[in-house]
């Protein structure tokens, strides 16, 4: 806004249009509908209507000096060939006027501009007449000795603002011959307003470090803000909301005493990544059409081989309390390097040296970090996505511990009625999916995955007997797009990302 | 997962009794099942080709129930309803037995030296006086196709051949010969082709084209006769048409060829087992004997019964309940696992029947344990785990940096880890060889080729996609890029990058520079070109010429800035200037 914006004319100051309306105002206070209309107003001002609305509308700015009702009305103006008929009378008196006593011949009245609507109109008055057997053609002759211009009084009368004086008859007759028309004329009913007063003070639009510094601001009036208006948005950077999400995710489980893992490598060998979670491998999920396998580094070159050996017997020929698979393992297929389908691989990885210590200490760990599958994409699956694992790990642990921490894990996201269904997964037994109920869809919905791992993972990696490890994986981005409304997950994940959506997100509060 | 679609009232018939859709989806959940659809042939044929072409189609109504993959035995109809009847105790798990026929009857197959390059493995069974009709053969059929497709791995691991054993007399013989000498009419084909023609025939089959990859490049073709040279089955691919089985097949000869013992003992037993129900006498299976090209004789189906022992008091610490020996036998009775109390109560013997291979081990009998006592029932504890957090040192920089760059006005980007060979070579005006980026063998699309080396490509394609959005553009990511380093066990390592760009009317150096220098400032580096940071005019493909710099910080190269060549923004289709920033954070840990 400009900050001379107040001081425009036609809003205040002596002698202005709004003073002056201000003035009329207070003297037709006591009138019967105790106003005034704009219309009247300008013409008994004898100012142009538009100027009128702008002080009324000016005045309205400043509060509750006036208030104005805006209505419409309709109202009769002349065409302008009606204002030539007032200047110059009616056609058919000119026509009239125009013919000498010894007559004229037709061919020469029509030339005249007035000719041809004049002639009909005069004959059909009978003030005129055509001989046509007149010499050298048809002569019109005057058949009366005068006439009088009705038309043009009537619209005389109507320029002059007394437009009820004609009958509906005469104006739908004038109308016709467009010399009159109807226009629609929108005005307003104005009145006094609770603050009334027939002098305007110049209003400020804002404080200014002069008025603080001269105190003339204890003097001024300020303008009105208008605050249905938004505001303007600050210029600023912003998170994305899956990362906001995430962020949370980090916060819950450190709040629950896990520690991060670190997940900073996307390239897996098959052997972390599958052998070392007892998945055989002859496996749906080591298929082609499931995993990413590199070309270039093709296969991993180093691996624990003792820990290498103790997998291979628990695959092929089982032990520790297990039957195997009895297949025949091959260290080739280990070798086979594959862009991480789990991050459950980093959680072998961790367990594995967790077994290494002298003696084995409890530990909770968690993760959210990409994984890759080669699946087929549609709007909820993406090649790569974020997986969000919890693991615990400490003798005695039980079904119930599992399904406790679980409460505890997804109460801190808001979910509190939580229910479990046995499932089946390679790597963990007994395996349970947690299902939530979901009030919007009235339904039971899949919320995540967990179990415990199966002793044939853990015992080769050297860890104790007795020590159970729990543990529950989730997706970041489903709960990312129930929280954020994406119904597809391009528009959310990946370079086609709809940036106003980035800068619209709000904060990230996942139990509210 | 599979999916098992079965007629409801079919279902419940057999169940004898009928649930409404919520309390057989209520009892699916609780016994590790899942309802996925409730549908009809009718249904299925209008969603999948269009209204209108399913007139006539059956309006029966089907349950695709989703089954957990190692539960072959739930597979069929005939699995599920036992499986539900025990475990609401309403039946007692049958015993399955194998009948040794008279030595004369029994059946043979002799498997032949030249089938151990290709499919060296085949067991055989046979069911006698079986009473088919029309659901039952379809259900025979379905399961087979379940097993295909699940444990045999597409038939790849095992392959199933079922055979009218009245058309063909045995001895039979398992050989691989070459195509050209394989000759005979397939299933439902009107005659009869060769081994070769049968694959030209099912190339397009969209069916049986899937299974031609596992022999057509085999010099040998398996292939069973019997004793007066009757195809039987040419494995994987398909079954002769002379014994095809229909309603009023009485006797069935099964005989499946594997590339892996184990799966083919597991998948014959599991048909044996669902399917003798419908003998004259019930959950028996006659005997038959395998003769390897050793000399060696084996007598299949095996239907082995084992016994394990598992302490009642290692269940109810591993589930955390607390119920008694006998009840804990109850429980695990009712999944189909033959229990009883032994030693006083200090040992429960627990029988497992030939349909349970998925039990291998301790916890999986403490799970099905846990399961007749209902997940939903054990008490929900906290373990008293005690162990103190700590953030992944790379993460908590990361997490830090990331509300900086935010504060100062640039927004966070997440883009893929993965990307064309384009991406990072030849958009960016050099070339893959030259990068030291890891390769994916099997991308379904160009954009699964590479794991990306740098994040520049991502930011510049977000932007690309953003075009619409008013100027200037600032994005930033910290994330990960891969890397070739044969120090690694895999031979690769991820590099965690910060990378930004600027995109308006003016190229913005200043800005980029500026969002350096306050990086530096959030590390706590000081410009020095000792012991902090500084940049240094350097050329690079991506840069305009003389507009780009390298930047050092604590004496190691660290990344680039500069403003973006033409052709780089060309080829991203942007058509603004830009400049762009990207460096490792691992310094700086």
């Amino acid at each position: 806004m400009s900050p001379t914006m107040g001081t425009e004319a036609g809003t205040a100051g002596p002698g202005s249009a709004a003073e002056l309306l201000l003035q009329r105002l207070e003297l037709a206070g006591g009138s019967a509908e105790g106003g005034l209309c704009s219309l009247e107003a300008a013409a008994a001002l004898g100012l142009d209507h538009q100027t009128l609305v702008g002080a009324v509308k000016s005045l309205q700015a400043l509060g509750e000096v006036i208030e104005a009702e805006q209505r419409t009305s309709k109202k009769w103006e002349l065409t302008p060939e009606g204002e030539e008929v007032v200047r110059e009378g009616s056609h058919e008196v000119r026509v009239f006027n125009s013919i000498p006593l010894e007559g004229l011949a037709q061919s020469e009245l029509m030339k005249l501009p007035c000719g041809k609507v004049g002639f009909s109109k005069a004959m059909s008055n009978k003030w005129i007449r055509l001989d046509k057997s007149t010499e050298g053609g048809p002569h019109v002759f005057r058949a009366v000795e005068s006439v009088q211009d009705g038309v043009r009084e009537k619209l005389l009368q109507l320029q002059q603002g007394d437009p009820n004086s004609l009958e509906e008859k005469d104006k739908s007759e004038l109308k016709k011959r467009k010399l009159l028309t109807e226009v629609t004329v929108k005005t307003y009913w104005i009145r006094k307003g609770s603050a009334f007063s027939t002098t305007v003070t110049k209003q400020e639009t804002d404080l200014t470090p002069e008025m603080i510094a001269s105190g003339s601001w204890r003097d001024l009036k300020f303008k009105a803000y208008n605050f249905e208006a938004l505001g303007i948005m600050p210029e600023s950077g912003h998170l994305h909301p899956l990362m906001k999400v995430r962020s949370q995710f980090r916060q819950i489980f450190l709040e629950m005493g896990f520690s991060e893992m670190p997940t900073n490598n996307f390239i897996e060998s098959s052997f972390w990544n599958f052998d070392a979670l007892f998945q055989p491998q002859q496996h749906p999920a080591r298929d082609q059409h499931d995993t990413f396998f590199l070309k270039d580094p093709a296969e991993a070159t180093q691996f624990p081989m003792d820990y290498l050996k103790r997998v291979k017997r628990v695959h092929s020929q089982g032990g520790y309390g297990s039957q195997g698979y009895k297949y025949d393992w091959k260290l080739e297929e280990a070798r086979k390097n594959v862009l991480r389908t789990h991050t459950t691989a980093v959680s072998a990885r961790m367990l594995y040296q967790l077994a290494q210590q002298e003696k084995f200490t409890p530990a909770k760990y968690f993760s959210i970090d990409r994984v890759f599958r080669n699946e087929t994409l549609d709007a909820t699956h993406l090649a790569e996505f974020h997986q969000i694992e919890g693991v615990v790990a400490d003798y005695g642990l039980t079904l119930g511990d599992l399904m406790g921490v679980l409460k505890e894990f997804f109460t801190k996201l808001g979910i509190t009625q939580l229910r479990f269904k046995p499932a089946y997964n390679p790597y963990t037994e007994p395996s349970m999916e947690v299902f939530s109920y979901h009030q919007g869809l009235r339904k039971w919905v899949e919320v995540g995955n967990s179990g415990v791992f199966r002793p044939e993972m853990l015992l080769p990696m050297g860890l104790p007997e007795g020590v159970s490890v729990i543990a529950w994986g989730l997706s970041l981005e489903r709960p990312t797009m129930i929280k954020y409304g994406i119904n597809n997950i391009r528009e959310l994940v990946g370079h086609k990302v709809n940036l106003q959506m980035v800068y619209d997100s709000p904060i990230c509060r996942l139990d509210a | 997962m599979p999916t098992v679609s079965v007629k409801r009232d079919l279902l419940f018939q057999a169940l004898g009794r009928s649930y409404t859709d919520e309390e057989f989806d209520e009892l699916c959940f609780e016994f590790g099942l899942e309802l996925d659809e409730i549908t009809s042939e009718k249904e299925i044929i209008n969603k999948e080709q269009g209204d209108g072409k399913a007139d006539g189609a059956s309006e029966i109504i089907l349950y695709k129930i989703d089954v957990p993959a190692n539960r072959y035995d739930l597979l069929c109809l005939e699995g599920l309803v036992r499986g539900l009847q025990v475990f609401k105790e309403r039946i007692k798990a049958p015993r399955y037995k194998r009948i040794m026929p008279p030595i004369s009857e029994v059946q043979r197959l002799s498997i032949m030296e030249e089938t151990t390059q290709v499919r060296p493995y085949a067991v055989a069974a046979v069911l006698r006086n079986v009473t088919l009709n029309k659901d039952r053969y379809e259900s025979f059929i379905d399961l087979q196709e379940k097993l295909h497709q699940n444990i045999c791995r597409k038939r790849s691991l095992v392959a199933i051949g079922t055979h009218d054993l009245d058309t063909v007399s045995g001895p039979f013989i398992y050989t691989a010969k070459p195509p050209s000498e394989i000759k005979f009419k397939p299933l439902n084909q009107d005659k009869e082709y060769s081994a070769s023609e049968i694959m030209d025939l099912y190339r397009m089959d969209s069916h049986l084209k899937h299974y031609l990859h596992i022999t057509e490049n085999e010099p040998l073709y398996p292939v069973i006769y019997d004793s007066n040279g009757i195809v039987l089955s040419m494995p994987p691919i398909i079954n002769g048409d002379h014994t095809k089985i229909n309603l009023n097949t009485r006797n069935v000869f099964i005989e499946c060829t594997a590339t892996d013992l184990t799966k083919a003992k597991t998948v014959l037993d599991i048909l044996v087992t669902m399917f003798s129900e419908y003998c004259q006498k019930p959950f028996t299976v006659e005997a038959t004997e395998v003769t390897y090209p050793n000399g060696k004789s084996y007598i299949f189906p095996e239907l082995a019964y084992r016994r394990e022992k598992i302490k009642p008091d290692i269940m109810n610490k591993k589930i955390g309940i607390n119920e008694t020996p006998a009840s804990l036998a109850k429980l695990l009775t009712r999944m189909c696992l033959k229990s009883h109390v032994i030693g006083n109560g200090n040992n429960i013997e627990v029988e497992i029947p030939p349909t349970r291979s998925d039990i291998i081990h301790a916890c999986d009998i403490i799970e099905d344990a846990a399961i007749a006592y209902g997940y939903n029932n054990i008490q929900m504890t906290i373990p008293k785990t005690y162990t103190i957090a700590n953030q992944f040192p790379l993460n908590k920089l990361t997490e830090l940096l990331r509300q900086d760059l935010a504060a100062a006005g640039f927004t966070e980007a997440l883009t893929f880890a993965l990307c064309s060979q384009e991406d990072i070579a030849s958009k960016l005006g050099t070339d893959i060889s030259a990068t030291k980026a890891v390769h994916i063998a099997n991308p379904k699309t160009a954009e699964f080729q590479v794991a990306r080396t740098t994040l520049l490509p991502g930011l510049l394609k977000t932007i690309a996609a953003n075009r619409k959005m008013p100027l200037p553009l600032k994005l930033f990511e910290i994330s990960d890029v891969v890397v070739k380093d044969s120090a690694k066990d895999v031979g690769a390592r991820n590099h965690r990058h910060l990378c930004a760009v600027y995109l308006n009317k003016t190229p913005g150096f200043e800005v980029i520079h500026g969002l350096l220098d306050r990086v530096m400032q959030l590390l706590d580096v000081p410009p020095s070109k000792d012991n902090g940071y500084y940049i240094k005019a350097t050329e690079d493909s991506a840069f305009f010429p003389g507009r780009c710099a390298e930047i050092f910080a604590k004496g190691h190269s660290i990344g680039n800035l500069g403003v973006l060549h033409p052709d780089v923004i060309t080829k991203f289709e942007l058509s603004m200037p830009c400049s762009a920033l990207e460096i490792t954070i691992e310094p700086f840990l």
